[in-house]
């Protein structure tokens, strides 16, 4: 299990052509970036940007964007989705700064935009923005949406401000109890983010095996019930990605996700085409 | 339907669970984030917080002291852009209003074009707006930055934290100070805000009085008349103070306003229970001062900016057409300031401010060169101005116009003050309240609110103030 643990190396890939300069060197990864600001045109892959507030997702957002969200020191700055693009080694990605959330299992106006975009908007990967000095809380939200989808990338930000704290944070640990990559980083200073570029390629690409941690529910019955209702699920909408955690908001009467089961949108979700529904979620 | 059978298995399924499964669901994610914080994290020394933090904390959120740094800290911001943009705008005013202006009418002259076409396009669209730009540019480019620089460095979030306790009593919810700082900047983008605040109660108190926060483009005229009519009342050395101190008295009034109407509404239309929340307060982080600097000067400066460029075209060009198509005698602008004065005289105001009003529904960016424009052509003709055009002003000139062409005195700018800080929201916020809201009556309600209770506090202050034999 250990063996391929989902730590973005600098290995993990394969030197393309050996060059003495520092701007071509495979290790230079940022110098790989190319912002596109506004331009989405043509991308291909989606990168969705979730996070509790004020953890420094806009900060993310605007480094690999080249944009100039405004960024506030205060939850609650951003309440509807931007994009952006960027460029990376030969591909092109839409990022979509979600607002924050503390969980995406209440019901209001912002919380139902991140948990849209990340259920039916299924976006390639998604970089949950984690602040290191509040591991504990924002874990809750990683550990949600790892039940949502696998291909997540935890980006532990302010790792600078958690170190002044008198924090230490074993981050190769953490990639292996959520299992997926975990990548340190002080945003507002660019640190770290050659290695969450190299993570979101892996995942996107699917080089590297990501392991979401499944929470399981204590009492029997509640997991019985879980696993018979996803069973049904699958059996009526094939090729659906998250039954299990569906099945769990349906149990608990989700308002939201009850509408998606009356309208339609779980049907088009378990068509073949993956991004059919990511026009048109909101947050634009 | 295949949708409504897995609906109907869920509900049976439901059924057969325990009662507080819901409950369970969510301890069971907690307790394994628990748990693997607790085997990731190792604290090196006791108490997270560095002291400085704390300290810091403990003073900008004191029940005193909190609300007295607040007070002098907004104080501050506002006489650095006081103090700071009369050079500047003065300048600007003489390059742009005076130069450019007979510089392009020297260069107009020679061209075969009728009349009209120099009057609307120079008189009207140009002169407008670059008064426009010399009027905002330079307070806005001082006060976005400092603005910017204690965002930045997380006061906000201590301010919201000391008026919790404030919207609490009054039966709002919390986050609602977080919305109404956004309305400091714009109200359209403080109603959006809103959208954090769960309860639709609460989310709907926090609309409606969002526009008691006095926004960008309200702040130059709070600005101009604290500087020429109240810091003039003081010797010239305390005049920026007092100007300074003037703005922030109106700026808390409308804090004070927020409060009461809020409570008011909690306690009548819209009753119910106040919802509970944790605000967290971030850290506090050194501003990146040079970015700050540049993307708020960038962005937020040259956005407003914009904004106010692009409405203040078009006004100028309404305003050069109503006062020069004459009807019966006299201008359009004429006879609509003579039905409005009657009106403007009970409130302590006149015809012409609103008149302005009424074109400014756009953008609040236009009132004072509207009232300039219109006053220097209606009034008597002191200045041998042509009609609807503005002349070249400094703040001296456009005190002595405002008092000897348009009659006003220290009432007319107390109340302008006043009821720039109530009246109805401008086009845009009201077209956003119309989305968020999605409902005729919360949108009529939140439009004809704040103008009742500005004609009603406006009144009220020009009646004292006749009885008292002060105007």
């Amino acid at each position: 299990m250990a063996a391929d643990l989902p730590t973005p190396n600098a290995n993990a890939s394969p030197p393309p052509a050996a060059s003495a300069a520092c701007g071509t060197c495979v290790f230079n990864h940022a110098a790989q970036l190319r912002a596109l600001g506004v331009d989405v045109s043509g991308h291909d892959h989606v990168v969705a940007l979730a996070g509790n507030p004020n953890t420094g997702k806009s900060t993310v957002f605007n480094a690999l964007t080249g944009l100039r969200q405004h960024v506030g020191n205060w939850p609650g700055k951003t309440v509807t989705g931007a994009e952006g693009g960027f460029g990376y080694r030969r591909r092109r990605y839409k990022l979509v700064d979600l607002p924050g959330t503390y969980s995406l299992l209440s019901d209001s106006q912002d919380e139902d935009v991140a948990r849209d975009f990340l259920l039916f908007g299924q976006p390639d990967v998604t970089v949950v923005v984690v602040d290191a000095t509040r591991l504990q809380r924002n874990l809750n939200l990683v550990l949600q949406i790892l039940q949502i989808t696998g291909r997540v990338v935890v980006a532990l930000n302010l790792i600078d401000e958690a170190h002044r704290h008198g924090l230490s944070l074993d981050q190769r640990h953490l990639a292996r109890e959520l299992g997926v990559p975990v990548v340190p980083m002080a945003a507002r200073s660019r640190r770290g983010l050659d290695a969450l570029l190299e993570a979101i390629e892996q995942v996107a690409l699917g080089t590297v095996a990501t392991r979401a941690r499944r929470v399981h529910h204590g009492d029997a019955r509640t997991e019985r019930a879980v696993r018979e209702l996803a069973a049904q699920l699958l059996r009526e909408y094939p090729g659906l990605a998250n039954t299990r955690w569906i099945a769990l908001r349906l149990l608990e009467g989700d308002p939201g996700i009850e509408r998606a089961v009356t309208d339609g949108t779980l049907d088009r979700l378990s068509s073949p085409t993956p991004h059919a529904v990511s026009s048109e979620t909101p947050g634009t | 339907m295949t949708g409504f059978s897995i609906l109907d298995r869920a509900a049976r399924l439901r059924d057969g669970l325990p009662e507080g499964f819901r409950d369970e669901v969510v301890e069971s994610l907690y307790s394994d984030a628990a748990r693997i914080t607790e085997t990731s994290v190792t604290e090196r020394d006791h108490g997270t917080r560095p002291p400085l933090d704390r300290l810091l904390d403990r003073a900008l959120t004191h029940r005193v002291w909190g609300f007295a740094t607040m007070g002098l800290l907004f104080f501050a911001v506002f006489w650095f852009t006081i103090s700071g943009a009369a050079g500047p705008s003065g300048l600007l005013s003489s390059v742009l209003v005076d130069h450019g202006h007979s510089r392009l009418h020297a260069v107009a002259a020679p061209l075969p074009l009728p009349d009209w076409v120099s009057g609307l396009l120079l008189d009207g669209v140009y002169l407008s707006t670059a008064w426009v730009v010399a009027v905002m540019l330079p307070p806005m480019a001082i006060f976005f930055p400092l603005f910017t620089l204690l965002e930045d460095f997380g006061y906000l979030p201590r301010v919201a934290f000391n008026l919790d306790r404030l919207f609490a009593k009054a039966g709002a919810h919390g986050k609602q100070s977080l919305s109404m700082m956004m309305g400091y900047g714009c109200n359209a983008a403080g109603v959006t805000a809103t959208r954090i605040i769960d309860s639709r109660r609460e989310r709907l108190i926090a609309i409606i009085t969002n526009n008691f926060s006095v926004c960008n483009g309200r702040w130059p005229t709070l600005i101009l008349m604290g500087t020429i009519f109240i810091g003039a009342l003081a010797p010239p050395a305390l005049a920026g103070v007092i100007a300074a101190a003037s703005v922030v008295t109106v700026a808390f009034l409308g804090v004070l306003v927020t409060l009461l109407v809020s409570w008011a509404l909690s306690k009548t239309v819209l009753r119910g229970h106040s919802s509970t929340y944790s605000l967290e307060l971030p850290p506090y982080r050194p501003p990146k001062v040079w970015r700050t600097l540049y993307t708020s000067l960038i962005d937020r400066t040259l956005k407003v900016l914009r904004r106010a460029v692009v409405m203040a075209a078009p006004a100028g060009a309404v305003v050069w057409l109503i006062s020069n198509v004459t009807v019966a005698e006299a201008s359009i602008a004429a006879h609509l300031v003579g039905v409005l004065d009657p009106l403007g005289w009970v409130l302590g105001l006149n015809g012409i401010i609103l008149l302005a009003y009424l074109v400014a529904i756009p953008a609040n960016e236009i009132i004072i060169p509207t009232i300039l424009m219109l006053t220097t052509t209606l009034g008597p003709n002191l200045f041998d101005a042509q009609q609807g055009v503005m002349l070249e002003l400094g703040t001296a000139q456009t005190h002595t116009v405002l008092t000897q062409a348009g009659g006003w005195t220290l009432l007319t700018a107390v109340n302008l003050m006043l009821f720039s800080l109530l009246h109805n929201p401008c086009s845009t916020t009201v077209l956003t309240i119309w989305n968020e809201t999605k409902s005729p009556k919360w949108t009529t309600v939140a439009t004809l609110l704040p103008i009742a209770l500005g004609f009603a506090v406006t009144a009220l202050t020009a009646t004292v103030a006749r009885l008292a034999g002060w105007a």
